[in-house]
């Protein structure tokens, strides 16, 4: 995984609530067996009209946002689908940092398996910040100190110990796990003493 | 100290814990379909890693399936390979399989309850939201990511932090017509689509004791749909009857044993809940949606809202946006509402039960001649218990198509869609932008209100047509 430490960029502001993993990335991309090449066609049904072509006033469309690495956007942000198709796409667009003041769960366990930074700050903060997007102005985010920098002004955000590790070292999580193999074994030998029905070999 | 069932289950599966309350927890049922797990199985291969325990993980094909004739395998290149892939990862990594021509095939969450799979007391995941619906067997049932069904694959447990607990009391008798879907879609209407993010949901109350297994499972189903990634009830009775002599389910004097654990499968009087909703069954009346969330529900005697009533300027944008989405005008009644198409079926509302309510109002009668209507029954042994009963002549005599099961219209990841501007009355979970086809307008009804628009032509009161 790529690792995550800081970032510079214009932010995309999306004023949207509730926005849903198959608007992020709609069913027609899921059939891939890969995971990338998917930035494309992030939310493909907002930039693209009917018949494929770019619809120009859409922000993603627009210089410089193109090239932004910072989504903001409204509350409750990846709800629908478990896909991980959904950051696959934002990470393959080059978004790697999201503002919002929620998330839904599995999407935002889903950031983190990515080397995507979901931050959660309150709703007149986002507005704030937001206008820099507006504004087309840079912002910084800098996750070893959790500080979003903009202007002269700088905020703190909150983000659990253990995924702020493992984003800065782009741990593998599976190879740590793995290596908590003997309690593993340990726990499945119990597993089979007290409940033997579970394993059905 | 007093527990909750959620609890239990939890500190049941702890195989460590850091001191930051970040758990390593194991994993008894994972489930896996042709859609969320081939990068994972790529993955194991990039690093030369096996499956831990290969018995422990079902697959089946459900999203990308045909529910047409099979007999000539799948049209669409991208579908077959998908599908293609599971069958070629399954034996490589010897994972039982259900394949699309096997009896058994079906909607992941309706093969796994069906087969026995589903366990009390279990944890349970699979990449899917819906895996909600096999809480209503009292195990702790949730959705992953991909990255996560690899974590599963070559470990057997999943990095978690705890969630909160949140219970949904609802006591009292449901009035004649309305099912445990209106009961869901009122729940989801009141906590929003956001509600239980963060949290475990335990439903609760009379009303919810006195369901069938599986129209507990279609509470759970849409669990994610109210933000919360599992939901779950105490097992009881009626979960060990379906259990047993499943396949799957446990055999002789171990059946009694598992009976003998599960039944200690409950909530502690005085257990702690950090957030508690109650409902009055009595007081829930047949539901459908308006908009593009699940949270946008109305009552069938109800009205779709009018934004220049709403003062919070982001609920006003929203309704405004939904709206423009939907193709309705503020204040147009629910009745008035016309459909084009019918769509039965789906992991929240595709299985026997489901069929036969939706039969029971189409007895004898026609759908309107301008509905296209379709059922899709959630699995093989659905379908063939259906025909058995005599509910597939039912609805062919009433002009809709009988299918091969499958998720089908639900997301539409198959031929089946609808096109821009198509409305549909769907039993299935999601009326996202989208969702069912590009442009496409869903309200999400219970079978019989499904049963009910198709008759009328138009979204109507499934209590006019109780035979």
């Amino acid at each position: 995984m790529q690792k995550f430490i800081s970032l510079k960029s214009i932010p995309t502001y999306l004023p949207i609530v509730n926005i849903d993993t198959d608007m992020i990335i709609p069913k027609q991309f899921l059939k891939t067996i890969k995971r990338t090449g998917l930035g494309k066609n992030l939310f493909f049904e907002l930039r693209y009209d009917e018949k494929g072509k770019e619809i120009s006033d859409f922000i993603l469309n627009k210089k410089p946002f193109c090239n932004s690495n910072i989504l903001i956007t409204g509350k409750n942000f990846g709800c629908g689908s478990s896909r991980e198709h959904a950051p696959w796409a934002l990470l393959d667009f080059g978004i790697t940092c999201i503002i919002s003041s929620s998330y839904a769960d599995i999407f935002y366990n889903n950031c983190f398996k990515n080397g995507i930074l979901p931050i959660v700050l309150n709703e007149d903060k986002i507005k704030e910040i937001s206008e820099y997007s507006n504004r087309k102005e840079e912002i910084s985010v800098n996750l070893v100190d959790q500080k979003i920098i903009y202007g002269n002004n700088e905020i703190s955000f909150e983000i659990d110990p253990f995924k702020k590790k493992c984003l800065l070292e782009g741990l593998d999580d599976i190879a740590l796990s793995l290596e908590k193999s003997d309690k593993i074994k340990s726990f499945e030998n119990k597993v089979k003493n007290q409940r033997p029905w579970i394993f059905n070999d | 100290m007093p527990h909750t069932l959620y609890d239990k289950i939890w500190n049941d599966h702890l195989v460590h814990e850091q001191d930051d309350g970040t758990a390593l927890l194991f994993v008894d049922r994972h489930l896996i379909h042709e859609v969320t797990s081939p990068q994972a199985f790529e993955g194991l291969r990039n690093s030369n890693r096996k499956v831990r325990q290969p018995s422990l993980t079902l697959a089946v094909a459900d999203h990308n399936v045909p529910t047409t004739d099979r007999s000539k395998g799948i049209s669409d290149q991208e579908s077959k390979i998908q599908v293609e892939t599971l069958e070629a990862n399954c034996k490589e990594f010897g994972i039982k399989l259900f394949g699309m021509n096997d009896k058994r095939q079906g909607i992941v969450h309706v093969t796994g309850p069906e087969q026995g799979f589903t366990q009390p007391g279990t944890v349970i995941v699979c990449g899917d939201s819906h895996t909600a619906t096999h809480g209503a067997f009292g195990s702790l049932a949730f959705g992953i990511g991909t990255s996560e069904v690899e974590h599963v694959l070559a470990t057997q447990t999943l990095v978690q932090k705890k969630a909160k607990n949140f219970r949904i009391n609802v006591n009292g008798k449901l009035p004649l017509g309305v099912t445990s879907k209106d009961v869901i879609l009122q729940i989801i209407g009141k906590i929003g689509t956001a509600g239980g993010t963060g949290c475990v949901i335990e439903y609760a109350g009379d009303l919810i004791r006195s369901l069938s297994v599986e129209q507990r499972m279609t509470i759970c189903n849409m669990t994610i749909e109210g933000g919360a990634r599992a939901g779950l009830i105490e097992p009881d009775e009626k979960i060990f009857n379906y259990l047993k002599g499943r396949p799957m389910s446990p055999k002789g004097s171990t059946w009694d044993r598992a009976v003998e654990v599960w039944s200690n499968l409950n909530s502690d009087d005085g257990s702690h809940f950090d957030k508690e909703v109650s409902l009055t069954a009595e007081e829930i009346i047949p539901m459908v949606t308006w908009g593009t969330s699940p949270q946008d529900v109305i009552t069938i005697e109800g009205k779709v809202p009018n934004p220049n009533t709403e003062k919070d300027l982001d609920k006003k944008s929203s309704i405004e946006r939904s709206l423009k989405y939907m193709g309705l005008k503020p204040d147009t009644l629910a009745k008035d509402i016309k459909i084009d198409k019918v769509f039965i079926g789906s992991c929240t509302n595709g299985r026997i039960e489901d069929l036969r309510e939706a039969a029971k109002i189409l007895k004898n009668k026609k759908k309107a001649s301008h509905v296209h209507a379709m059922v899709v029954p959630g699995s093989g042994l659905v379908k063939q218990q259906a025909e058995q009963e005599g509910l597939d002549k039912i609805f062919i005599n009433s002009g809709f198509e009988w299918r091969e099961p499958g998720c089908s219209m639900c997301l539409a990841m198959n031929a089946d869609k609808l096109k821009p501007e198509e409305r549909c009355a769907s039993t299935s979970n999601r009326n996202f932008e989208g969702r069912q086809g590009r442009g496409g307008r869903t309200h999400l009804v219970s079978p019989g209100m499904a049963a009910a628009a198709a008759i009328a032509g138009n979204l109507d009161d499934v209590r006019k047509y109780q035979n």
